[in-house]
This record gives structure tokens, C-alpha cells and sequence, in this order.
């Protein structure tokens, strides 16, 4: 919204204040101004009143006109000028030589073979409108040589203020509140509204009116006639030129300059359109057309202005085509209304047309504020057509109050909540300059909250301190820490965890972290052939193709790798993310938070590759619980998983995440060399394993035994188990020393570690405990290698 | 002297002076000086000699035998010398303006900014919690005192779900858990609550180069008997300090957020030009860093807190948009778009 210096002074003068420094003191302490501040005229200079004496056909040209023109320099200047609109007699705005209109200084300069001294302007060229189709017609009475800036109010500071930061603030979507911001923050008196008193035509009849809707509020009405002006004064087309209005007609730009004056939005129809004013919804859909010629679908919630059963308006946004004022209108029937905020903008947002009047009905206008913006628009207009008539009473219907906000607090609550001391004084001066009633007694006071503040904006305690500090201004206020007692900070388990594994993936393992988006992406998965499982879905989403939500991270991980391929030969990435898997027996969703690793290379075998993620996961296992991992065989159940070698991850008897090699089909799209495997970890379900604490043991200082033993057999782990089940104190270790494959089948040589705390070993305890192991294994089919 | 110990003298010194390496010399030690070398020899061939001569004779190979072995020995030192000298000559000189190999991993640059915020909370005894992604409508509205219809709800385009749950869209939908998490130490035993949680949220919208559905944001909430204004500011100065590691000066504007009240839009004094004004703020000398204000009443009592009793206040940091300062990141669908040849040089930054 766009604010006038000028028309803020109408209503608090500011003699001798910094204007820039009241703006940005606004800025601080009501709402937030625009970097850009206009200094309107600033860029013209010497545009004087002149006379037309001669117009003269130019030779050459059939636009262009010679013509003597008098600037009140006691001689005559000859200027080309090109307007239509010229004629003998006429006064018009006249650039002089040396006049400045914009970056232009005006200089003699031939036309078509003559020399023109001077320009005349037209409205455009004055920057007070767009109207380039004419120069200036200027009222006769004006003499000749007088400043253009003398004439009319072309200085001024325009500001703008961010809509988004005037949402709560409904007092401010008109000058004369914002002019209240300026005499509080300045400490000024605030000028009343001059207004007519209506009171004097109560005497005529009312107008037929009838309230049939509790979405409306309040609706006030009063009919004139005899209206013979049509064009506004250009004092205030100025006004609303600058504040981004375009002049219409006379009417028209009176409810715009009462509305950007008061925030009021009022509407003028023909008397004749409305003799029955109904204000109502309708049971069934309809179309109707409004003023800017749209045939707009109405349905059974929006509120309508009606003349009997017929729509006129639709309530708070825009008139309709058939009710506007046309030339033979004589009397108007003006509207000033409130309605339901949230019922605007509802409709707003069906009919998809927002407009000056709904933006300020959404924000919960004061029911209060209909009948002075009538006064006020009665005044205005008699001020300009002293000829207009009154012919109605004002016709009111208050159907809905807010109620009086009084709010009662103690001095030690300001003292609390601001931690600073602000006098008592400064409180009560604070709160009444902003319209508040206000009642001290010792330190207790009572306030008042005004009419156009308690609509939704001031209701409570909390709200008083707002208005007390923020006119005390925030850079005034000495700032100091808190009093309070010390208390451990215990950091969270989880959150510490998943700073460790980074840590250990980045630092140890040189793994690149990465971020990706909570849904399945649609066209990357079926590129890569990747199933988009049926999960939760978005009832949301503009893009159709981020629609469900991801079960695991590991297919929009394996997207990313597919960006990547042509990074390096041999990388990996990881992210630590979130998945939803279903919903739980009270239909919330199951959010789980994984880790998924994958890891790609073209250089090694898949073997190395997966054992290289297996030992990664082995050693955040080993460095964050101090335990070990165990592997089962898992079904693949996904599109994305190799079905061998994909295992479950067991710790501490829990599981807690998968394994395994991405499927061929997808591997191949990503890159036809490449290996790729991936883990996925549950991050809760680990980081809830207990973390076994360090386990010291003492070396032994005697000499340990170390025995090797080859077996033929498939795999470590019955080796391992058949030791472990000795559960001999004796065995410090087991390690995998080689393993070798020949026609009797694969062997495995492992070497067990033995040692005594006390005294040397002897030969015989240990053949007894390797002759047990040995013992079990054949039991169970693996046999020694001879 | 014998003519026999003096040529065999002669011959040694030859001998020795031939020689060039360790090997050799042994070989000339066991030819003159071993059970059989020549020296050895010499004493052999004195039983024909008179006692007198064997005396005489006797000394001087054992003269022989003595400079014989200091010789060898001194020679023994040249060699090994030589040898260590021949082994420093034979060490090629590196090229160590050769690139370094770093082959080195990642972090994502929220975690980095993450962190080093954290630190800064956890050093003025905030706990750093962690929160869920999907939140129920209680959570992110109702319960921050924005109930249906509010225009607040236009404004965030939210993400909902088929099952009425939606995915959150301000860090701010974790406070009510983390009053009621809290409370009863705050009321039973006078423990303030300090709080972080940091978290990704999402908003329904169209993404450029300014603008992302899933970013990240650090909320902060402090609740105590007597938290004011003033403490606010002071703590957003402090912290803002700390988190930039410079001085950083704050100002307060009025903001309208409806889970605060007063609520503020915190500027800081520009980080390039320091508040003199230059195009990276706009000329302004502030930048607009994030919305903060006192905790409204009715959030607090949606947490369980006598908004009469205790007062607090709480703010909203942009974890991306700072990282995106802090890095000089331009497109903010970067950070999410995985691409290695942008992350990855976002190594360690403590």
C-alpha cells in the first residue's frame, strides 16, 4: 500500500520533523516501509501556468501546431507543440526553457523547421497521472507565470508499506490510521475527521433495507441526488495517482479516496437498482456479472447485496454491472457495510478475484467505522458539489457487536514482560495517543481497547505490551541476560549418535553426505525401473509427481548416485533421512529415521565393495555400542534388491537394517560397469541398543600359544560358533587367517589365540580345547584338512 | 726387522688399498689375520728361530698384527661412511608441488551450519531436541494459536496427508511437545526450559532458485518465571554473535506471527558491509534474519504453562538461508539436488 506524506498531514502536522526519520521510526515500530521512498515532484522544476494567445496550422505538419504562448514574462514565447487539444485562450501547464522534467532540461530546439521555446505538458509529463492524450486545461483564474507546484500539491513523500505486515492490523489500511501511528510516534495531537452531522436529515425517510444474513455485520446506507460535478478535483486524482489508484469519475474516486482514507470500502448504486435492499446468500448457484464486465459462478456461501431477489453486489467485493451508476443516474444509494472476515475471504478465494475493497475486508474491518466514513463521504462531496441534495435519513443495521475489550493489569506485568523500568507516565501517554482509554489508579491500570482495535487485533494482556513497546521503541531498550539456575544439559542419545556416524563415514571412510526429498520421484524411479511402492500419499501436492511418499531412502538415494556416475569411478554417499512406513493402529503415520549408504565403484569387485560396507557398519557398531554385527539371509522383496547376498543386520539379537547389492536391472541403468551396493540402517532401532561399556583385560605376561586350523567349509560362522561354545577362558581370539578353494571344496584357516594370566601354557590344555573344536565340527560335517 | 714381516706389511697395505667394500675388507681380514691368514702364518714359522729371535720376532708381528687390525678397522669406518653417503646420493628428490591426493568425504552443509549451531545453544545450556517430520494439525497450528480460517494457514501451503497428518511446515509445530516435555521441571523444580530443535519442513510450493518445498529451520524457546523483552534481544544479539562469530548488532521491527505476542522480525546489522549500506542489503545496512517474538499465552497453556505465572520468548531461524549466506550457496535447490560436484567440497568447518 502506497502512503502520502501529504494526505498524513491532512490529520497530524509534522512542521519541522525529519519525515524520512518518522518514516523509518514506522518502519520499526508499526510496520515495515519499502527500501524505496518517492520524493514525488522532486523532479520537476519551472513548469509555470501559461496562456494560449495564438494557434497557428504548422507547414510542415499536420500534428503539429505553432503557437505564441503568454508564461507571464511580460513577453510572448513561440512553441511547436503537437497536442490535440490545443486552442486560443486555453491555459496549460508550460515547461520553460530550463524547466527540468525528469532527467530532460528544456531547450530551444527546431521542430520541423521551426524553433520551439518551451514545452507544454500534459498530466503524464507532470507525473500526476498516466493521461498523455492532451496538454493541461487549466482553470482560467489562474494567472499567468504562477509555479505549477503553487497550483497543485505535486511535492510530496510517498512510502510503501508491505501488505503482508498490515494482515493484523485493520485500523491501518486507510491514511487516517496510519496518521494516528505518525502523532503517537511523534507525540503530536491526532486531527478529528471533519465529517457533516447526519443527524439532520433524520427527519427524512429511510431507505428499504433489511439485514437478512448474520455473515453481514453492520450496513449502513444513505441516498443523494443532485450531483452535476463529474470530474474529481486534481488535488485529489494527485492523491490517488500517487497512491497507485487511477482517476475515474467523480464518484468512483470518492469511495476510492474514502476508502484509502478511512479503510472503509463504500459502494454507490442507482437508487433506482436498489429500492428493496436485501443482504443475503441464495440457495442454489448462479451467474452473475460484475462491473468489470466478467460473468462470475456464484454459489450458496457467498453473501450478496440484493434488491428484493435479484443480486446487485457481491457483499465486500464488487458491485454488479447492472446496479452501477450510468449517466442518467440521479440519486445514489451509498453503501458503507462490515461483513464477516473469514466469509470474504472465502469467497475471495472461490471466485478467485481479490480486489481493494475484499483485502480489506478480510482483515476483520471496525463495525464502527460505517456511519463517520458516511459523514465523511457527505462532506467531501458537498465540499466539491455544493449543489448535492441528502434525501434519505441514514438508514443503519448494527446486526452484530463486538464487545468492549477492557483489559486490567499491573504496572509489575509491564515490568515483567518488558524487563526494562517504562514509567507510568510514558504507558498512559503511549496508550491514549493510540486511542486506548485509560485509567490509572496507583500502579493498576484499566484500559480501554478502541473500536477499530478490538476486532481481532488487541485482546488480551500481552497485546498491551505491543502497543507500549513497540511505540517505546525497540533500540531503546537496555537489553540484559536471564537469572536462572544451572542445570546439566544432557545431550540426546539419538542426536549425538548420528553426529558420530557422520563423522566416522565422512572422516574414515571419505563418504559424501547427501540430502533428498521425503517423496518417491516418480520419473527418476521409472527411469531406473525402480517400483514406486504403494504408501501414504500427499492430497496436496501441485507436482503429481512427488505424490507418495518414500518407504525407503535407498531408491532416492540410488537416483542421486545415478546424477553422479560421472563424478569419480568409486564414491559413496549416505544421508541419515526420514521414511514413513504405514500407519499405526490410531491412523497416524509410522515415521522411521534410516541411514542408507550406498556405495558405487567401477574399479572394484563387488566382493571388496560389499565387504568394504559391511566393515564400515561393523566398525559404527564396534566405535558407537561396542558390539558386533550378525547377518541373516533375507527374501528380496524390493525391485531394487539383488536377490543374493542380501541379509539381514542383526545386533544384539535385534534387527536393525539390510544389506545388500542393487538388482541388476537397475545397477545397468545407472552405469553398465559399475557395482553397487547398498545398506540401510534403522536409526531409532540402533541407537536404542545398549552401548556395552569397554571391557579391560589385562595382558597376560606369559607367552601366548597361537594354533591354525584348516577346515573345509563354506563359511566362517560354524567355525566361529563351534570355538565360542568352548567358552574357554584360555582363547584370547579367533582370526581368519586365509581361505583356498580346491576339488575337496573351500577351506578356511583360522588361528586361534591363546594365552594364561598366571603361568606359560602347556601343550596338553590346548590340544584339549582345539580336539573339542575340532570334535564339534565333525559333528556337524566339517571336517579338518588333512 | 724381519724381511719377511716388513714385505708382508707391504703386501697388507696394498692389499687394503685396493679395497672398496665391506665384503672385501672381511676377505683381506681372514687372509692376513683368521686361523690361516698370513699374519698368522708368521708365528707358525718361529720354531726354527732362537729364543732371542723368537722374542724379537714374536713383537713385531704382534706389531703387524695390531696395526693390521686398527687398520682394518679405520678402513672398515671409511667404507660404512662411504656406503651411508652412496645411500643419502642414491634418494631421489620429491616433487612436492605435486597435487595433493585428498580423497576425502562430505558433510551436507545443513549439517555443518547445524552443528556449529548447536554448539552455540548447548554452550548457553540449551538442550538440542529432535523432532518428527509429519505432525498432526494440533501441532502445527492449532496448539500455536492458529485455528481454522486463520489467514496464517493461507500464508503456508502446507503438505497434508490422506490421513489428515501433514508434513510439517515450521520447525514451531515441535513446541507444544517440548513444553509438555518439559514442564514439570520447570514448575516442579524451578528448571528453565531452554530448547533447540532444529528440523526439516516443507511448503506446497513452485521451486526456483529462491525458493524450496523442503528446507531447513532451527526453532529456539526459552520458558521462565521473569523472561522478558530485553532478554530477548539480548540472547538473539549474543547468539547471532556467536553463530557468525563476529559482533553483530540486532534490531527489532513489529511482526505479526500468531504464536508470539509481541512478535518481531529480527534484522542484523549487514554481514557484508556491516550497516553502512551496500547491494547485498539493499543499501539498508540490515538484512532480515528471522521472526522471534514472546511466546503467546495461549501457546503456553496449550503446553500445559500458566502463561500468568511464566514468560518466554521464542524464534525461528532459516538453517538453509544461513548456510546459504554463510556459503555463498545462489540456488537453493542445490542443496538438495545431490549433485557431488557442489557437496562435495563441503568438508569439515569447525
Amino acid at each position: 500500500m502506497f502512503l502520502s506524506m501529504n494526505w498524513i498531514s491532512d490529520f497530524v502536522d509534522l512542521t519541522g520533523l525529519d519525515k524520512l526519520k518518522l518514516i523509518n521510526q514506522f518502519s520499526l515500530s508499526t510496520a515495515e516501509v519499502e527500501n524505496e521512498i518517492f520524493f514525488k515532484g522532486s523532479d520537476i522544476s519551472g513548469i509555470v501556468v501559461a496562456e494560449i494567445m495564438s494557434v497557428e496550422d504548422h507547414p510542415n505538419s499536420k500534428k503539429l501546431h505553432l503557437l505564441k504562448v503568454d508564461a507571464g514574462d511580460g513577453k510572448l514565447t513561440d512553441v511547436v507543440c503537437g497536442a490535440p487539444n490545443v486552442r486560443v485562450g486555453m491555459k496549460t501547464a508550460f515547461a520553460k526553457v530550463g524547466a527540468q522534467i525528469g532527467d530532460i532540461t528544456i531547450a530551444p530546439r527546431p521542430l520541423a523547421g521551426f524553433d520551439s521555446f518551451g514545452m507544454c505538458c500534459s498530466e503524464k509529463e507532470v507525473g500526476i497521472s498516466d493521461d498523455h492524450s492532451g496538454i493541461m486545461d487549466l482553470p482560467a483564474e489562474l494567472i499567468n507565470g504562477t509555479d505549477i507546484k503553487d497550483v497543485y500539491a505535486i511535492d510530496d513523500i510517498v512510502f510503501e508499506v508491505d501488505n503482508k505486515s498490515l494482515t493484523n492490523r485493520p485500523d491501518l489500511w486507510g491514511h487516517y490510521g496510519i496518521a494516528r501511528e505518525f502523532a503517537a510516534l511523534a507525540g503530536r495531537e491526532l486531527k478529528p475527521l471533519e465529517t457533516v452531522d447526519l443527524a439532520q436529515y433524520d427527519n427524512l425517510p429511510k431507505v428499504d433495507m433489511k439485514i437478512e444474513d448474520p455473515l453481514c455485520q453492520r450496513y449502513s446506507c444513505l441516498q443523494v441526488e443532485n450531483i452535476t460535478k463529474s470530474v474529481s478535483p486534481v488535488n485529489m486524482r494527485i492523491r490517488l495517482y500517487y497512491c497507485g489508484m487511477r482517476g475515474i469519475n467523480l464518484l468512483a474516486d470518492l469511495t476510492n479516496y474514502l476508502m484509502l482514507e478511512m479503510g472503509q470500502p463504500m459502494h454507490a448504486f442507482d437508487s433506482r437498482k436498489v429500492e428493496k435492499l436485501r443482504i443475503k446468500r441464495f440457495d442454489k448457484p448462479f451467474t452473475f456479472t460484475t462491473l468489470d464486465e466478467v460473468e462470475r459462478n456464484i454459489d450458496e456461501n457467498t453473501l450478496m447485496i440484493c434488491n428484493g431477489d435479484t443480486p446487485v453486489a457481491i457483499a465486500g467485493i464488487m458491485g454488479g454491472l447492472d446496479s452501477e451508476i450510468v449517466d442518467d443516474t440521479t440519486t445514489l444509494t451509498l453503501e458503507s457495510a462490515t461483513f464477516d472476515a473469514v466469509s470474504i475471504r472465502k469467497s475471495t478465494v472461490r471466485l478467485a478475484h481479490r480486489t481493494d475493497a475484499s483485502m480489506r475486508y478480510e482483515k476483520c474491518l471496525d463495525p464502527q467505522m460505517t456511519v463517520p466514513a458516511i459523514a465523511r463521504f457527505v462532506k467531501l462531496l458537498t465540499d466539491i458539489d455544493s449543489g448535492v441534495q441528502v434525501v434519505s435519513s441514514l438508514t443503519d443495521e448494527e446486526a452484530f457487536k463486538y464487545e468492549t475489550i477492557k483489559l486490567d493489569f499491573n504496572k509489575s506485568f509491564v515490568d515483567r514482560y518488558t524487563g526494562i523500568e517504562i514509567s507510568n507516565e510514558t504507558i498512559v501517554k503511549t496508550l491514549k495517543s493510540l486511542g486506548f482509554g485509560v485509567e490509572l489508579n496507583g500502579n493498576d491500570f484499566s484500559v480501554v481497547v478502541p473500536s477499530w482495535r478490538a476486532t481481532k487485533d488487541v485482546t488480551m494482556k500481552a497485546d498491551i505490551i505491543e502497543e507500549i513497546t513497540r511505540i517505546y521503541g525497540y533500540d531503546n531498550f537496555d537489553i540484559h541476560t536471564v537469572k536462572a539456575p544451572l542445570s546439566p544439559v544432557r545431550a540426546d542419545i539419538e542426536k549425538t549418535m548420528e553426529d558420530r556416524i557422520k563423522d566416522i563415514l565422512v572422516k574414515r571412510y571419505s563418504l559424501h553426505e547427501l540430502h533428498s526429498y521425503i517423496w518417491a520421484y516418480y520419473d527418476e524411479y521409472k527411469a531406473l525401473g525402480i517400483e514406486v511402492e504403494d504408501n501414504i500419499k500427499l492430497v496436496s501436492a501441485t507436482n503429481p509427481n512427488i505424490e507418495t511418499i518414500r518407504k525407503s531412502i535407498v531408491p532416492t538415494q540410488l537416483c542421486q548416485v545415478k546424477y553422479n556416475t560421472s563424478y569419480s569411478s568409486d564414491f559413496g554417499v549416505f544421508e541419515i533421512g526420514r521414511t514413513l512406513n504405514g500407519l499405526d493402529e490410531n491412523n497416524l503415520c509410522i515415521e522411521n529415521k534410516k541411514l542408507a549408504i550406498t556405495l558405487f565403484s567401477k574399479t572394484k569387485s563387488m566382493e571388496a565393495l560389499y565387504f568394504g560396507l559391511r566393515d564400515m557398519l561393523a566398525v559404527i557398531t564396534d566405535d558407537l555400542k561396542h558390539s558386533s554385527l550378525t547377518f541373516e539371509k533375507l527374501e528380496a522383496t524390493h525391485s531394487y534388491q539383488h536377490p543374493i547376498n542380501l541379509n539381514a543386520i542383526y545386533c544384539d539379537g535385534k534387527l536393525i537394517g539390510e544389506i545388500g547389492i542393487v538388482h541388476p536391472v537397475i545397477s545397468k541403468k545407472i552405469d553398465k560397469k559399475a557395482n553397487i551396493v547398498y545398506a540401510e540402517i534403522d536409526v531409532k532401532a540402533f541407537s536404542a541398543l545398549e552401548n556395552a561399556s569397554i571391557k579391560y583385560a589385562e595382558p597376560s605376561r606369559f607367552p601366548e600359544m597361537e594354533i591354525d586350523l584348516s577346515f573345509i567349509s563354506d563359511t566362517f560362522a560354524p567355525i566361529a560358533k563351534a570355538v565360542e561354545k568352548q567358552n574357554c577362558p584360555l582363547i584370547k581370539n579367533i582370526s581368519v587367517v586365509d581361505t583356498y578353494t580346491d576339488e575337496n571344496g573351500k577351506s578356511i584357516t583360522v588361528r586361534i589365540l591363546f594365552a594364561h594370566p598366571e603361568r606359560t601354557l602347556t601343550g596338553d590344555e590346548v590340544k584339549e580345547v582345539t580336539d573339542a573344536v575340532i570334535a564339534e565340527l565333525k559333528a556337524n560335517g566339517i571336517v579338518l584338512k588333512q | 726387522m724381519d724381511e719377511r714381516i716388513v714385505s708382508l706389511k707391504a703386501q697388507f697395505e696394498a692389499d687394503l688399498s685396493k679395497i672398496e667394500n665391506v665384503a672385501d675388507l672381511e676377505g683381506i681380514r681372514v687372509s692376513y689375520l683368521g686361523k690361516k691368514g698370513s699374519i698368522t702364518d708368521l708365528l707358525k714359522g718361529m720354531k726354527d728361530l732362537s729364543n732371542e729371535e723368537k722374542k724379537a720376532f714374536g713383537q713385531d708381528v704382534n706389531i703387524l698384527k695390531n696395526e693390521a687390525t686398527n687398520r682394518i678397522a679405520e678402513k672398515m669406518q671409511e667404507l660404512k661412511e662411504k656406503e651411508i653417503e652412496k645411500e643419502i646420493n642414491s634418494m631421489p628428490s620429491f616433487d612436492v608441488s605435486m597435487p595433493a591426493s585428498l580423497d576425502r568425504g562430505s558433510y551436507h552443509p545443513i549439517t555443518l551450519v547445524q552443528r556449529q549451531c548447536e554448539a552455540v545453544f548447548r554452550s548457553m545450556g540449551f538442550n538440542v531436541e529432535d523432532y518428527s517430520e509429519v505432525v498432526t494439525d494440533y501441532e502445527c497450528f492449532e496448539a500455536l494459536n492458529i485455528p481454522k480460517h486463520h489467514p496464517a494457514r493461507d500464508m503456508q501451503d502446507t503438505y497434508y496427508l490422506e490421513n489428515g497428518q501433514l508434513l510439517k511446515s515450521h520447525t514451531s509445530a515441535a513446541q507444544n511437545a517440548i513444553y509438555k516435555k518439559y514442564k514439570d521441571a520447570l514448575i516442579n523444580d524451578g528448571t528453565p526450559i531452554k530448547a533447540i530443535f532444529p528440523g526439516r519442513c516443507f511448503r506446497n510450493e513452485a521451486t526456483d532458485a529462491c525458493h524450496e518445498n523442503t528446507f531447513f529451520q532451527m526453532e529456539g524457546v526459552m520458558v521462565d518465571k521473569d523472561i522478558s523483552i530485553s532478554n530477548l534481544i539480548f540472547f538473539m544479539k549474543t547468539m547471532l554473535s556467536e553463530v557468525f562469530r563476529k559482533d553483530i548488532n540486532v534490531r527489532l521491527r513489529p511482526g505479526f506471527f500468531p504464536f508470539v505476542e509481541p512478535g518481531f522480525e529480527l534484522d542484523i546489522s549487514c554481514l557484508i558491509c556491516g550497516g553502512e549500506g551496500c547491494p547485498s542489503c539493499k543499501h539498508s545496512g540490515w538484512l532480515e534474519l528471522c521472526p522471534c517474538g514472546m511466546i503467546h499465552p495461549e501457546v503456553l497453556k496449550a503446553g500445559g504453562i500458566d502463561p500468568e505465572e511464566y514468560t518466554g520468548f521464542a524464534f525461528g531461524l532459516g538453517l538453509t538461508r544461513l548456510a546459504m549466506m554463510k556459503y555463498g550457496v545462489k540456488d537453493i535447490r542445490d542443496l538438495n539436488g545431490g549433485s557431488l560436484k557442489s557437496l562435495s567440497q563441503f568438508t569439515d568447518d569447525e
